[in-house]
């Protein structure tokens, strides 16, 4: 029979609508003041922790709605904004050092939801203010640099093996370095030598005069792993101290080879939050004085060599002034487990530290030595001369014995978790900053601004809504009821959609996006109203008309909204930011919209008309 | 029932198509000539520089804020309200030596030095010169690759003079929405970019509204001139054609007065567009397509079955 939709179609559409209103349920729930406590370097958060908190807001007299410890964070939901305020200043001051307190919004998304994996929209900072930079890598420091270490690497070596070389100097091609010798007997010895142990260069030689000249290049490969190693150290050094920032949810991303994109939600003041992320760090191991009485050196009594300073967790220690080696003679720093499943740091270092390095431990096998950590970080107060003020901050990373007598390579081992071998390793990659940063982009929006703009979205599309519904009734009576149905569950479902979909944010011109396809999304239902009209016009029965009014209007509606969709992608592959919310929300709309318009308003039509034979006119 | 066109006997629309064809012209060269002489606004995302905007408690006046920001030696500054007389827009283009990231805050820390009251913080925003040349050249790039594939979508799924036809059209829409932009030196951002882009999937959508049904018509109307037919399917699909640019402009109208200034550019250049595709579809997209010569034989070779039709209906 014409026009009837068999059960399984409308069990199925029953099934998405109920679906989409399911995971579009949590918007309408709002959010809780909430405060986010999280641990930076060493601290963790425990359950111990969590009483603390409880204490110490009962004692400030206020009453959480609740207070979770999850995946090593505190989350205290609060009734109002004035608690939220107390509670952060109470919890700030009283937990102590090792502790980050946040202001945030959590949803109030109620259990059942959570558990089934429903969540609001996740707004965008134009939406919610905050920051957002955009920083560049200076490969051409990176590439600099690796080359300095070059020339570093290869005559150390060349001097260990009594290779005898005329000359050594950097490239004109940035990427290499040349090296001069006397006769082509060395110059083949020192390439026999060099080759094995230095995978990832290309070595050419010619003769130049009276010279042999042997040109080491990086290659391709080796080149772009220099590249991508000071991306991924920056990037480990931004999401370290992005995290001593306190902010709730921040994101810190990689974007194309050379940049990364910071986002920190609900920050305004930029300029310390600039301040922290470009801070500078250095590193370096001294030897420990194990002669001086730590009380004695606490009080004053010690010597002019010696200094105290406290390890992160507050331990006091004495080392003495002198600098057994730089950070920058650090190549890199890894986090790995022993053979016993503890948690140790491998260490490289370039030859003049491996040298250094080598020298003192030799004699001092079985003694302590220091590893210090010094940030320079801005107070955020400035100097009468108007310059920011930056306090230098050290702090011992880490105290190991000597073990042996240590070369270019070794490591620290006796570190209590995985999770301190680990900071550790970033701390001494950190002392070896490959590449500078700088911000290429920032944007700063005011929560006032952001706030705004979602009223004015939500303002934008209600009324928009109300004048497409109100002209589709009255233009096409009950059809055009049913078309404002369609509509309408159309929005529902762009919402539950990007609710679901992890990743996907409303921006402003996201919602923009979603008010454009409320207009156009009425279209396939104009095409289908338009030719049923025709072919009742044309003298087709009414049952004749409706099937033939949908189904000529079928390839005409997908190839319009196939070509809507390329520019769509088009837009998603090269736009950033609220460009791709603009174009995510265009490609769900026309989904959406597609499933809404056809089969959605065919099965009420089905319903309503299908299949009667005493029907004389449509309400069309 | 209501009905807007009762589409009993076709409209002439081809008869006008010569002046309409010089119309266009008219359009796309003054469009041109406005391009080359006036350039277009491009705005802080395109150009770098620093964008601050504030909200004041009392309306700004703008004088006053000039001369604080002079005061402060920040000369010329692009100070402009913004959306209402209490916000107020300051631009300032990026200058050798100044790093760009400080001034943000420095304008700002001016003007709540100054005697105004309440300053509020609404947005701060920096693009480096670099940042803002490659977003020109994404976009741009954008436009292009846009137009190609949607070319050989067309191409593939209609005849290559109706392709053609298209891609004329769309070439059509972006140089006049972009000559109305350079005319009324409206600033012309990344939001605007994108609403260019979703020009040319609104435009095609109408466009290939009325290809479908000139295909559907050559095939059905045997002995009609392809101006027959071409005026036939444009008067069949001009109930359609109105009521959903009606719709669509509802929302844009919506959009433009209550979306606030952020997104003026955005609605304004969709406006433009879908003015401009609307009558683009009818006279320059088919107008080229007839042009070409277009014929009945052209669609029957091609054995184009409507996709579904040999199916049980989905729907």
């Amino acid at each position: 029979m014409l026009n009837k939709y068999p059960m399984w179609k409308y069990l199925l559409l029953g099934a998405i609508v109920l679906i989409s209103l399911l995971y579009a349920a949590p918007n309408l729930y709002g959010e809780d003041p909430a405060i986010q406590i999280s641990a930076t370097r060493g601290a963790t958060v425990e359950l111990a922790t969590l009483d603390k908190v409880e204490t110490l807001l009962s004692e400030a007299n206020i009453s959480p709605k609740s207070t979770v410890l999850e995946n090593g964070q505190i989350l205290v939901r609060l009734t109002s904004s004035e608690d939220q305020l107390i509670a952060r200043e109470v919890i700030g001051e009283e937990l102590g050092d090792g502790f980050v307190s946040a202001l945030n919004l959590a949803p109030a998304t109620p259990d059942w939801l959570e558990a089934i994996g429903g969540a609001p929209l996740k707004l965008g900072l134009d939406l919610r203010g905050g920051v957002h930079f955009l920083m560049e890598v200076d490969m051409d420091e990176a590439v600099a640099k690796a080359q300095e270490q070059m020339v570093q690497d290869f005559r150390a070596e060349l001097r260990e093996q009594k290779i005898r070389f005329r000359g050594i100097r950097k490239a004109n091609t940035e990427t290499g370095i040349i090296l001069r010798f006397t006769s082509q007997e060395v110059l083949d010895k020192a390439v026999d030598y060099l080759k094995p142990i230095n995978p990832g260069y290309l070595f050419d030689d010619a003769q130049d005069n009276s010279e042999f000249v042997l040109t080491v290049a990086m290659s391709d490969e080796k080149l772009k792993a220099t590249k991508e190693d000071a991306l991924q150290q920056n990037l480990g050094i931004l999401r370290n101290r992005v995290n001593e920032l306190g902010v709730a949810e921040p994101l810190v991303q990689r974007q194309g080879a050379d940049r990364i994109v910071v986002e920190l939600p609900g920050v305004q003041d930029t300029a310390r939050a600039k301040e922290i992320l470009g801070a500078t760090a250095t590193l370096e191991f001294h030897p420990v004085d194990s002669e001086t009485d730590i009380n004695d050196a606490l009080v004053g009594r010690l010597p002019s060599s010696s200094i105290v300073y406290k390890e992160r967790d507050g331990r006091p220690h004495v080392i003495k002034k002198s600098i057994i080696l730089t950070g920058n003679h650090i190549v890199d720093a890894q986090s790995s487990l022993d053979e016993y499943g503890r948690a140790q740091v491998n260490i490289s270092l370039d030859s003049q530290g491996g040298s250094k390095m080598s020298r003192f431990t030799k004699d001092n096998i079985g003694k302590p030595m220091a590893t210090l950590f010094i940030e320079y970080l801005p107070t955020g107060k400035k100097k009468a001369n108007g310059k920011t003020e930056i306090e230098k901050r050290e702090e011992i990373a880490n105290v190991a014995t000597i073990q042996a007598q240590l070369g270019r390579s070794f490591r620290i081992t006796g570190l209590d978790n995985a999770a301190e071998a680990h900071n550790l390793a970033l701390l001494l990659r950190a002392g070896a900053l490959i590449a500078p940063i700088q911000i290429v982009e920032e944007r700063t929006i005011g929560p006032s601004l952001g706030k705004q703009n979602i009223d004015n979205g939500i303002k934008a599309m209600v009324y928009g809504l109300l004048a497409v519904v109100l002209f589709m009734f009255f233009y096409y009576r009950k059809f055009g009821a049913i078309a404002n149905t369609a509509l309408i569950f159309n929005i529902v479902m762009i919402v539950g959609l990007m609710s679901m979909i992890p990743g996907a944010t409303l921006t402003l011109p996201g919602i923009a996006g979603i008010v454009l396809t409320v207009g156009m999304a009425v279209d396939a239902n104009v095409l289908i109203f338009e030719r049923i009209r025709e072919e009742i016009k044309a003298g087709k029965s009414i049952q004749r008309a409706i099937n033939e009014g949908y189904s000529n209007a079928f390839s005409t509606i997908a190839d319009a909204n196939i070509t809507t969709l390329i520019t769509a992608i088009i837009l998603f592959a090269v736009g950033t930011g609220p460009i791709k919310g603009f174009a995510v929300t265009l490609m769900i709309g026309i989904a959406t919209s597609m499933f809404t318009s056809i089969f959605g308003t065919r099965a009420i039509v089905n319903a309503i008309w299908g299949g009667r034979n005493d029907i004389k006119k449509l309400s069309i | 029932m209501i009905e807007l066109f009762k589409g009993t006997t076709p409209i002439r629309f081809m008869k006008y198509s010569k002046p309409a064809t010089w119309l266009s012209a008219f359009l796309i060269i003054a469009s041109i000539a406005t391009l080359s002489i006036n350039r277009i606004n491009w705005g802080l995302d395109f150009t770098g520089g620093t964008l601050i905007e504030v909200g004041f408690d009392q309306p700004a006046v703008l004088p006053d804020v000039r001369e604080t920001l002079e005061q402060a030696s920040f000369e010329g500054a692009v100070v402009q309200h913004f959306g209402s007389s209490h916000e107020v827009l300051i631009r300032i283009a990026p200058r050798e030596g100044v790093k760009g990231v400080v001034i943000g805050q420095e304008v700002l820390a001016a003007l709540q030095s100054a005697d105004y009251g309440n300053v509020d913080m609404r947005r701060i925003e920096f693009v480096g010169p670099n940042v803002g040349a490659e977003l020109a050249e994404d976009g741009g790039l954008a436009i292009i690759i846009a137009l190609i594939c949607i070319m050989i979508y067309v191409s593939a799924r209609f005849e290559w003079r109706l392709a053609a036809g298209a891609v004329m059209a769309l070439a059509h829409d972006i140089i006049i929405t972009l000559g109305v932009f350079s005319l009324f030196q409206l600033e012309f951002d990344l939001t605007v970019l994108a609403a260019l882009l979703a020009v040319v999937g609104y435009s095609l959508n109408d466009t290939i509204v009325v290809f479908d049904r000139i295909r559907e018509n050559f095939r059905l109307m045997s002995t009609s001139t392809p101006d027959q037919v071409v005026d036939h399917s444009i008067t069949q699909t001009l109930n359609r054609t109105m009521i959903t640019s009606g719709t669509t402009i509802f929302v844009l109208v919506s959009l433009f007065v209550v979306g606030g200034a952020l997104i003026h550019g955005f609605s304004t250049a969709l406006l433009i567009g879908i003015f401009v595709g609307t009558y683009s579809s009818i006279y320059v997209a088919s107008a080229t397509a007839v042009k070409l010569g277009v014929n009945r034989l052209h669609m029957i070779p091609e054995v184009i079955e409507k996709e579904g039709a040999d199916q049980d209906a989905l729907m």
